[in-house]
């Protein structure tokens, strides 16, 4: 809670510099510095957060000068109701830009950095050819400025030092909230996020508009303090570049890192502007981006930069366990009642049949194990029901409802968790932060301090607790296998899909997975269980079904099925001779 | 909105077709980097603008602009090789060398503004004055010969990657490097060649910019978009796209300027890239 005071202290103190009664110069090298830190702040709500670097930030800026302009010098609004405006405008096309292109999965990256740097350029020759412009720009000369502080550049001042910290203070809060863990986790794995429950698309939305608003604003304060706005300054690759530049240099993981380099980058430019060097400084510039994305890729405040958990309290695992214990009762006999129903599943890719019509059904309190050769369908199954592809054809029940049009972390929600084959962990969160953020976003979306409590549980459980800190990279395969179980876990699953989590373990390993898995189980959790080792399959589960060529050849206790010709013939072909 | 006339109509579609052309210049060295080796060089188009000045610099110490690309030529493929060998050490990734060569572009406009001022410059050439006439339509040589560069460039290097051993080769590195590599390629020599034709490819187009063009720092930045959307439109890595792109782009930029005002142009290559990008299907 340090961070509150310091941001209130250092506005307070900053406060007070109109009344210094210091020379006009100071306070609009100052404005200049807060305009950039609201800026590439704003910028690093959506795009540092979540990873959609946006090249689209001048629009937002754009049309909040452009709004103030219009309304403040057309319509003679008193200037400062034209803020808000100036923000909603902003944010609404921020957001209808977003409903469109979130909803593309391959607009990502660069993509999405190229799509909104061509929205700028369309709505800035939209603004010139249309009477919102025209053409010669539009004058604020004869706009009356509130005399909030004694002269005029006191009062920009002002206003864009308020803008400032409640932009930081906007970053710092959303870097702590549900909304900051969600953006990272997007940022590293947006699918796995979404699997995990994230409500990926609702969280970029809300993001870019918040983004965009500030930009807004700031753009509103901006139109004033230059007092004549044209198309060519506003709409150009210039803010971008420079809003990337300044958070990348300070550190785009960090609330305070965009701000960091805003202050240093504007003061560098004016250092070099006031000294009559600016081109030695645009160069001093340049220099600069290239040796902190070689030598500082995660910014001045990269370091700083990861999300330490807070300590959970130190609690015995017996206690964790009766706060984690799911609904069922532990030990639960497998029932005849179906958790799962799946009727007439089919999906295809580019003309392969993955899924033909797939009937089954898991009952609740059982291990069923999915098997098949290689392509047979049991990993589509698996991501068709967890929500991450669409059905064409058939029916998903779960508890009763039919789930096969959900989205992804609506499924999760629901209940049903999944691990995936070669573990997908989010790189940049450590491992206690892997395991929390489904018991956050998943069926019981616990608060902060549980789903810490929930995923200490988790790592004794798998064995993972001395690894808490670390950061996936340093897990060796197994320790991942086992961070992919304990992630799906705590969401607290009624369902667990698990995707060959014994593949490429050692004899000794699979053994401790075993009894793991069979340890989940006891706790009350149906599991489906996709495996090609045949030891474990045996061992493990009450029923089988196989899969082949995305139909279901055969289906029963487990040596049965394994005993039957159809099934053999599928695993190791037809005998000749 | 009245109707220009047919022949106006036609002279705007020739112009069209030769900044279309142009595009398709920029673009190609564009493409190759990005598609072939995951790197967005924003610098290509700093790297035109200087190759401008400098077939400005010396054609006006009284060079023949082309003969100038025989000394440009040669510092830019040398440049291109030390750009990708500072990648490939750094091992940096795509979006990083979009910023990396951000910053390179800040300093070669700083180097360009030291040099030769924020002023317009305009390089007087006696190609500049041969014009070509085709019934009632002007043809231009400087723009005449952006043109049939940019075709054989394009079909050059289209050609070089599908029929020789070394664009095979380029072609499979590109694909999946460490699998080329354990066939023999050696894939990190290529891809400084190919980063230094890239650059090379700048210089040619700074060349032919340098002859039709008046040049000023301020410029680069104005052909960023509309290049980067006749790169996406044409498809990333493919030597023809680019240029067939452009000229659409071009085109119907040049149709919209003449139908309704000037400044309605960057609407037209702005929305097709949009649309471009929202509605293709696969992966670029």
């Amino acid at each position: 809670m340090r961070a509150p005071v310091w941001i209130a202290g250092v506005g307070l103190a900053l406060a007070a510099v109109p009344f210094l009664g210091l020379p006009a110069f100071y306070e609009s090298f100052l404005y200049l510095v807060f305009y950039w830190v609201v800026l590439a702040t704003s910028w690093n709500i959506l795009s540092g957060y979540s990873g959609y670097f946006s090249f689209g930030h001048g629009a937002f800026v754009g049309i909040g000068m452009y709004t103030t302009a219009t309304l403040a010098g057309k319509f003679d609004w008193p200037f400062l109701w034209t803020l808000p405006a100036a923000a909603a405008i902003a944010a609404l096309t921020g957001v209808a830009l977003g409903w469109v292109v979130f909803r593309v999965p391959k607009l990502r990256g660069e993509l999405f950095a190229l799509i909104t740097l061509a929205v700028t350029f369309v709505i800035g020759t939209i603004v010139l050819n249309t009477p919102i412009d025209g053409g010669p720009g539009i004058y604020l000369n004869s706009v009356p400025l509130p005399a909030i502080m004694p002269t005029p550049s006191g009062t920009f001042y002002i206003l864009a030092l308020a803008t400032a910290l409640a932009t930081v203070s906007i970053a710092y809060a959303i870097h702590r909230a549900k909304l900051g863990t969600g953006l990272f986790a997007i940022h590293d794995d947006e699918d796995v996020a979404e699997v995990m429950g994230v409500p990926t698309f609702r969280y970029k939305l809300a993001a870019f508009a918040i983004s965009c608003a500030l930009a807004g604003i700031a753009g509103g304060i901006q139109a004033m303090f230059v007092s004549y706005v044209t198309m060519g300054d506003t709409f150009s690759i210039v803010v971008p570049l420079n809003v990337v530049l300044m958070s990348v240099l300070g550190g785009t993981r960090h609330w305070f890192g965009p701000a960091v380099g805003a202050a240093a980058i504007t003061a560098l430019l004016y250092g070099f502007t006031a000294g009559d060097f600016a081109v030695a400084g645009r160069a001093a510039v340049g220099l600069i981006l290239i040796v902190a994305i070689l030598f500082l890729p995660d910014g001045l405040l990269g370091r700083f930069g990861r999300r330490r958990p807070k300590p959970a309290p130190a609690q015995s695992p017996v206690a964790a366990g009766l706060v984690a214990t799911p609904a069922a009762p532990p030990g639960a006999a497998p029932s005849t009642r179906p958790l799962l129903e799946v009727r007439g599943l089919s999906k295809a890719f580019k003309g392969v049949q993955a899924l033909d019509g797939v009937d089954l059904e898991v009952r609740a309190g059982e291990i069923l194990g999915l098997v098949g050769p290689n392509g047979s369908g049991k990993s589509t199954l698996i991501n068709v029901v967890s929500g991450h592809y669409r059905a064409e054809l058939g029916r998903i029940v779960f508890q009763g409802r039919d789930i096969a049009e959900e989205q992804a972390h609506r499924v999760a929600h629901a209940g049903i968790a999944r691990t995936y084959q070669i573990p997908r962990p989010f790189a940049h969160l450590s491992v206690m932060q892997n395991v929390a953020l489904p018991a956050r976003f998943g069926r019981d979306a616990l608060d902060s301090a549980a789903a810490a409590r929930e995923a200490r549980f988790w790592l004794e459980f798998t064995g993972l607790a001395a690894k808490a800190d670390a950061l996936p990279e340093d897990l060796n395969l197994h320790e991942r296998k086992f961070l992919e179980l304990a992630r799906a876990l705590a969401s607290r699953p009624s369902l667990l899909l698990l995707d060959e989590v014994l593949s490429g373990l050692t004899p000794s390993e699979i053994d401790g997975a075993i009894r793991t898995i069979r340890a989940i189980r006891d706790r009350g959790a149906t599991i489906v269980f996709v495996e090609h080792v045949m030891r474990a399959v045996m061992e493990l589960t009450d029923r089988i079904v196989v899969l082949n060529y995305g139909r279901v050849i055969a289906e029963g206790g487990p040596a049965e099925v394994m005993r039957r010709p159809e099934v053999v013939t599928a695993y190791l072909g037809k005998p000749h001779a | 909105m009245n109707l220009p006339s047919l022949t106006l109509l036609g002279q705007s579609l020739l112009s069209g077709i030769f900044i279309g052309a142009l595009y398709g210049l920029l673009g190609l060295g564009l493409s190759l980097s990005w598609g072939m080796l995951r790197q967005i060089n924003l610098a290509h188009f700093a790297l035109a603008f200087l190759g401008a000045y400098l077939t400005y610099q010396l054609a006006s110490a009284g060079m023949d602009p082309l003969a100038t690309l025989l000394v440009v030529l040669p510092c830019f493929f040398a440049f291109g090789v030390a750009l990708h060998w500072v990648f490939a050490r750094f091992a940096i990734s795509p979006f990083n060398s979009l910023l990396v060569t951000f910053g390179v572009t800040v300093i070669i406009e700083s180097v360009i503004q030291w040099i030769w001022t924020a002023d317009y410059r305009r390089l007087e050439s006696h190609y500049g004055d041969i014009k070509f006439r085709i019934g009632t339509l002007f043809v231009p040589l400087p723009e005449l010969l952006t043109l049939l560069v940019a075709i054989a460039l394009a079909l050059g290097t289209w050609a070089a990657l599908r029929y020789t051993d070394l664009g095979k080769a380029l072609r499979a590195a590109a694909e999946d490097a460490p699998i080329a590599a354990a066939f023999g390629v050696n894939e990190r020599a290529l891809a400084m060649l190919l980063s230094g034709l890239s650059a090379a490819f700048a210089g040619v187009a700074g060349a032919c910019l340098a002859l039709s063009y008046t040049l000023a720092p301020s410029q680069i930045y104005a052909w960023v978009g509309v290049v980067f959307a006749a790169v996406m439109i044409g498809g990333l890595g493919n030597p023809i796209g680019p240029l067939v792109a452009g000229l659409v782009i071009g085109v119907s930029e040049a149709l919209t300027m003449a139908i309704t005002a000037p400044a309605w142009a960057p609407l037209v290559s702005f929305s097709l890239l949009i649309i471009v990008l929202l509605a293709r299907p696969r992966k670029f």
